[in-house]
């Protein structure tokens, strides 16, 4: 059987599910929702890619590439705040999180 | 052709089956490493579709930088993982439907949407693909000349999320001792120098 462009969207979709089912399973732990985060961007990448390589685009990877910088950027910005409100609180329990009235 | 369909079955199971358990493993080290997992199988679903150069920068960027990141910070944090786990259970009914949910939604965009022929003639017209180059060679001479101007902000982006960082996670600690060249630049020698007369036979 042929490997089509539908296979890897379906591909993508079942990552993108599972990252926004992580969100919501995991609720009290950021560590875990910055993962979660990251396979979602991975599912928009391989998306991105399938459609570039099956249309004959390079558009589709250029962009792949600046979501990766901004996912590095994200990241490091992420885990940054995390270990700043860990020294200054010693949790980093979700549900503590709300000094901003939020 | 068989080889390959195995291949893409293989990496797209394996990719599912890790970032499963990425979300659902006990420990967040373990997370980490699934993470890893799956960006290895993702990148070789990328070669896969012949795009080398995005793989290997999936390799080089997701798992030598950002899972080391997130491995560093759930080792060097000091947390207690057994209790943000609590009502772990609790939003997995919600959570599940929704993703369900929004898993049939996609699932039928997918098998029912069509590529029409001449989108695929409109796609190659913007930036034709030309087959005598490898991939990288032709990320490079697109991503320097038409998308120039997108790959310096991707740069300064870099650069921001990094000044960040370091701004945010430095902290001054009292009590530290550090070379302050402007106060070792104007010391004048009357401040740092006394002559002492010292008789003999007696001390200071």
């Amino acid at each position: 059987m042929e490997i089509g462009l539908a296979h890897y969207l379906t591909v993508s979709a079942i990552l993108l599910t599972l990252g926004i089912f992580g969100i919501f399973l995991n609720r009290k732990n950021v560590i875990v929702i910055l993962m979660s985060i990251e396979l979602m961007l991975l599912a928009v990448n391989i998306n991105l890619v399938a459609f570039s390589a099956y249309l004959g685009n390079l558009v589709g990877q250029v962009f792949a590439l600046f979501i990766l910088t901004v996912a590095a950027g994200e990241a490091a910005i992420g885990l940054a705040i995390l270990v700043v409100y860990f020294r200054n609180r010693g949790t980093i329990a979700v549900e503590d999180i709300h000094h901003m009235k939020g | 052709m068989i080889i390959s369909t195995i291949a893409f079955y293989l990496f797209a199971a394996m990719t599912i089956a890790s970032a499963f358990m990425v979300i659902s493993a006990k420990n967040p080290v373990h997370s980490v490493l699934y993470l890893i997992l799956a960006f290895f199988n993702s990148a070789a679903l990328f070669v896969l579709l012949g795009a080398e150069f995005i793989a290997m920068i999936l390799v080089v960027v997701y798992v030598g930088a950002v899972a080391v990141l997130f491995l560093f910070v759930v080792m060097m944090l000091d947390i207690n993982f057994a209790e943000l786990r609590q009502g772990f259970l609790q939003y997995l009914p919600i959570g599940g439907l929704i993703g369900l949910i929004l898993l049939i939604e996609l699932i039928l965009v997918v098998s029912g949407w069509a590529l029409s022929p001449e989108a695929i003639q409109v796609g190659s017209q913007v930036a034709p693909v030309m087959t005598d180059l490898t991939n990288t060679e032709q990320i490079g001479q697109v991503i320097y000349t038409e998308y120039a101007y997108l790959f310096q902000i991707a740069g300064m982006i870099l650069l921001v999320a990094m000044i960040g960082a370091i701004v945010l996670t430095n902290r001054s600690r009292p009590g530290v001792r550090k070379q302050n060249i402007a106060r070792q630049v104007y010391r004048r020698p009357e401040e740092s120098m006394a002559v002492r007369k010292v008789e003999p036979g007696q001390g200071v």
